[in-house]
């Protein structure tokens, strides 16, 4: 039985690999996006939104096997065409990163543009005035001022990943959730092993909780509040 | 792409089982789950300690706990337990944990009640303080307060937060794909990927369902917006 | 543009793993209890996996394995995830159509197995009762062409230990699966206590073929030779009985079968 358990609980940090990354993989997209969305050209204005409205439409779930089970074949079938005869071999982990990555890039999207939105656009204008570039600008000016927008969306966001790692168990990746059904029907008392599972998800979600509590403090510094 | 063995009548077939599966869980679900809601919501704004402190925690760990995990605990653990064996042959409500629509619409329903009961319960504790005073000047007991005043105007605000929520729950009932047996869109898409090795047409033809039904969802939640939240609307020109 | 492709590839293969060279990757199922399982540290062990280390052995090359869900066990070979499957799958006219098999290593029959008060005379003695199985396995097909047919309810589960487990919380009444492996696997342990094996053993090549042999991609026929060659290899120097009866020797079996 504890070994079981021992290995549940390095099948976490495969969890927290998981979730980091496709985290970092996110934000970049969705930086990307909301520049996209907001530079007003047409041709990325539609591509972002496509991307966000067909993104948020499908299950976390079935984005997943395409990419896993569709991409491998549509990869290798790519390399035989071109010629070549090496193979790859997407695992799951790759394929659980750039998965989840690729959905909540939709979902940041939508929050780092509220967010850019609600920044005045005075600041902006003021920065060009004393002839900043874009991307000073966007560094000293409006990325430190998003974080502070950005935060209730992105804490959410993030929550919503971490839960969804377990999505990742479903194409094989032995992280916790995988382990647990394994080591359940193996011992047959699959009690013991989801509610272990259980409480590490929810001592990394209330660890999370408070890191970006911690985080809304520091950014807010300085922000006057009107009391209720 | 094979596109032809989608269409063959077999799988459409399948497909349709599966749809009709997937809205059968994603209605009931979010019936049951908004009546626990509204319960849950009263007891968090409510004046007992105890209440709060039990539904508190409830949400919390609803709302930290991935659904999977969920599913799997009602499926695998409930049924592991033998007070719920020694009664799941005879005695009613237990006879319905052998059922797999039972236990993912149980864990569905305990999902999305906890999720919508913060929702709501944020929203009654945003009412317009003076609305409040105004109706117990009338002199309303809190019963009445709650039922015509606070309720009414805290659903409303609530709808599109809730409208968010009721398109995470369709694409979240992809995970009964996961309770053996259970078939519903994406179990249909991996039964034929498993049978005929086409992964594209099977999880696209899956895609395309879920997209459909999304946008309808979103329809009818903006003219359902339209109707209840005309005050809030822009002013036409 | 083929260029490009190329490059853009290749530049994707750092993050990618390559899936040739001297290692022989082995996809094995471990749920099957006593063919294919994991001790509690999470190493796979069971017949199949000695005869795979031995085979590798044999031919020189180191074993490798790789663990999948056993209804995209064909799919994953076809993606070259990996290049052979020795986890007890047999060798099916169907199977025959997607990839090659080398010669058997082991046959044994299938049986249905139910609680002992229950009067099995054949499927439709069972008429009403909710059954386990593998999916995509030769008992699935079994169960869905004959028992489905005569009004059993049929249901396939993702992993064989699954369905014991579901077995053990009462939500099935039994389940058709090997003979070897449902006894090492469910009758033996405490949970199979009210159960035994009903009915006659079921060979019948149209659903269970013709015993469990290594799946490998078509086209490979130098493994292939080479594998078929060391399992007889095997049988010969005596590596075979023994693998074979630390395993079976209590039930006097030699599972090559006939």
């Amino acid at each position: 039985m504890n070994s079981y358990l021992l290995a549940i609980l390095q099948g976490s940090v495969l969890t927290i690999g998981v979730s980091l990354l496709a985290l970092l993989v996110s934000i970049v997209l969705g930086l990307i996006g909301a520049a996209a969305k907001l530079s007003g050209r047409p041709v990325l204005v539609a591509l972002a939104t496509l991307y966000t409205t067909v993104i948020r439409g499908i299950p976390d779930l079935v984005v997943m096997l395409l990419v896993f089970y569709g991409g491998t074949i549509g990869l290798n079938n790519l390399l035989e065409w071109l010629g070549t005869d090496i193979t790859v071999d997407i695992n799951p982990f790759l394929a659980g990163v750039m998965t989840l990555g690729f959905i909540y890039g939709a979902y940041m999207v939508e929050t780092f543009r509220g967010a850019i939105l609600s920044i005045p656009k005075g600041q902006a204008e003021a920065a060009w005035a004393f002839g900043m570039g874009r991307v000073q600008t966007f560094v000293r000016i409006t990325a430190p001022q998003m974080v502070r927008y950005a935060l209730p969306g992105f804490t959410n966001n993030w929550l919503v990943l971490i839960k969804s790692t377990a999505l990742v168990s479903l194409i094989g990746l032995k992280e916790m959730t995988y382990l647990a059904k394994q080591a359940s029907a193996a011992t047959r008392s699959p009690f013991v092993f989801f509610m272990f599972t259980a409480a590490l998800f929810l001592i990394y979600t209330t660890v999370s909780l408070y890191a970006l509590r911690k985080l809304n403090a520091r950014f807010s510094r300085g922000i006057k509040r009107g009391t209720l | 792409m094979n596109w032809d063995v989608i269409f063959e009548a077999k799988n459409l077939e399948l497909f349709w089982t599966g749809i009709l599966t997937t809205l059968g869980l994603l209605f009931s679900s979010l019936g049951v789950g908004a009546v626990l809601a509204l319960l849950f919501a009263l007891l968090l704004t409510g004046p007992w300690a105890a209440a709060r402190w039990i539904v508190g925690s409830y949400t919390y760990v609803i709302r930290g706990t991935p659904l999977l995990i969920q599913v799997y605990m009602i499926y695998y653990g409930l049924g592991q337990l033998e007070w719920i064996q020694a009664r799941w042959d005879t005695v009613w409500p237990w006879t319905h944990f052998k059922e797999p629509f039972f236990c993912a619409l149980l864990a569905f329903s305990l999902n999305t009640a906890g999720y919508t009961a913060e929702m709501l319960a944020g929203a009654i504790r945003e009412t317009n303080a003076g609305e409040i005073e105004a109706a117990q000047a009338y002199g309303m007991s809190r019963f009445q307060v709650m039922l015509r005043i606070v309720l009414p105007s805290a659903m409303r605000r609530t709808l599109p937060a809730y409208s968010n929520e009721v398109v995470m729950m369709l694409q979240s009932t992809s995970l009964a794909s996961a309770v053996p047996s259970l078939i519903d869109v994406t179990g249909a898409a991996s039964r034929i990927y498993s049978d005929y090795y086409l992964p594209f047409e099977a999880y696209l033809a899956a895609a395309a369902i879920y997209l459909v039904a999304t946008f309808c969802l979103i329809g009818v939640f903006r003219l359902a917006e339209r109707h209840f939240l005309a005050h809030l609307a822009p002013r036409k020109a | 543009m083929k260029k490009l492709l190329l490059v853009l590839a290749l530049g994707s293969l750092c993050t990618l793993t390559f899936a040739q060279g001297k290692d022989l990757k082995v996809a094995i199922d471990p749920t099957y209890e006593p063919f294919t399982f994991k001790t509690a540290d999470g190493k796979p062990t069971g017949f199949d996996v000695d005869i795979a280390s031995a085979l590798c052995e044999q031919i020189k090359r180191k074993c490798v394995f790789v663990e999948q869900v056993w209804d995209s066990m064909i799919p994953g070979l076809m993606a070259k995830k990996y290049d052979v499957i020795i986890s007890s799958m047999s060798i099916t006219e169907d199977r025959l159509k997607q990839i090659d098999f080398t010669d058997k290593y082991y046959n044994t029959p299938s049986r249905v197995v139910m609680k002992k008060e229950v009067k099995y005379t054949g499927p439709a003695s069972i008429k009403g009762k909710k059954v386990g199985v593998l999916k995509a396995s030769t008992q699935e097909k079994y169960a869905l062409g004959e028992l489905k047919t005569a009004g059993v309810e049929v249901v396939s589960y993702e992993a064989q230990d699954q369905v014991y487990l579901d077995i053990k919380a009462g939500r099935l009444d039994g389940t058709v699966a090997d003979y070897v492996e449902v006894t090492g696997g469910f009758l033996e342990k405490p949970e199979g206590k009210d159960f035994e094996l009903k009915g006659e053993e079921l060979y019948m090549p149209k659903y269970f073929g013709t015993g469990a042999g290594i799946g490998l991609r078509k086209g490979e026929a130098a493994l292939k030779g080479e594998l078929s060659a060391a399992i007889k290899a095997l049988r010969g120097n005596g590596k075979y009985k023994t693998i074979n009866d630390k395993y079976f020797a209590k039930y006097k079996l030699d599972v090559y079968g006939k």
